[in-house]
């Protein structure tokens, strides 16, 4: 199960632990973590939520479409749900390649897809109210309000 | 039948995970169109899933089909 949402806390050795290959020459590990100042607004928490099921088979696509792209590379992902503190580790995308570049770049990649096909929502929480983000300040999912039938396929 | 999932903001505003309807023979714009008329929701912005797969604005909704409305993703 390369491929997991969770809603205890990861454990990062675990998810690099996936990617182990006697092939590879650099293993990437990204860690996308809870910031308190977004734009100069304080984040209190944030409740992450997801249409799990769906999640899984988009993280597996990411998965699939990267091998497709860097030869020889395992790729492992889990993203949290449920509620997030200041710190907290949100996602953790590990990657192996033979060579180092490839391990960087395709883990980039990892990322930017999560961002666009991935059914997984945020709800951050302030001092003063609580909103679900999607389209808007950095957070923009979709460029044009919805993926791009390249997005979804390729 | 058919089961329509919402999330995020749209499943605040319905105040429902999914609602169980038979709304099979319609499209996803016909569906969308209704649920905007009988929910307020704003779904212009909103992808549609059919069983777990991104769909057109105009697939046709079969018997059994589960709907999720899919607003803009802020995973990561």
């Amino acid at each position: 199960m390369n491929f997991e949402i969770s809603k205890d806390p990861i454990d990062i050795q675990s998810v690099i632990d996936k990617v182990v290959q006697r092939e590879a020459g650099a293993i990437t590990t990204f860690i996308g973590t809870v910031r308190e100042l977004t734009h100069g607004k304080k984040t209190l928490y944030l409740i992450y939520e997801a249409y799990e099921s769906m999640a899984v088979k988009k993280l597996e696509q990411i998965g699939t479409e990267i091998k497709e792209r860097w030869n020889g590379a395992e790729v492992a992902i889990t993203h949290r749900t449920g509620k997030l503190d200041i710190t907290d580790v949100a996602v953790v995308i590990a990657v192996s390649t033979p060579h180092r570049a490839d391990a960087y770049e395709a883990n980039r990649y990892a990322i930017e897809r999560i961002k666009e096909i991935v059914p997984i929502w945020k709800k951050e929480h302030w001092e003063d109210g609580e909103e679900w983000i999607g389209n808007q300040l950095e957070t923009v999912a979709y460029p044009k309000g919805k993926p791009e039938e390249k997005d979804l396929h390729e | 039948m058919n089961k329509i999932m919402f999330f995020a903001h749209l499943r605040d505003r319905v105040g429902e995970e999914s609602l169980t309807k038979d709304v099979s023979g319609k499209t996803i714009s016909e569906l969308k169109q209704m649920l905007e008329e009988n929910y307020g929701l704003k779904l212009d912005s909103v992808m549609a899933a059919v069983n777990e797969e991104f769909a057109s604005d105009d697939e046709v909704i079969q018997a059994g089909d589960t709907i999720a409305f899919i607003p803009p993703v802020s995973g990561g």
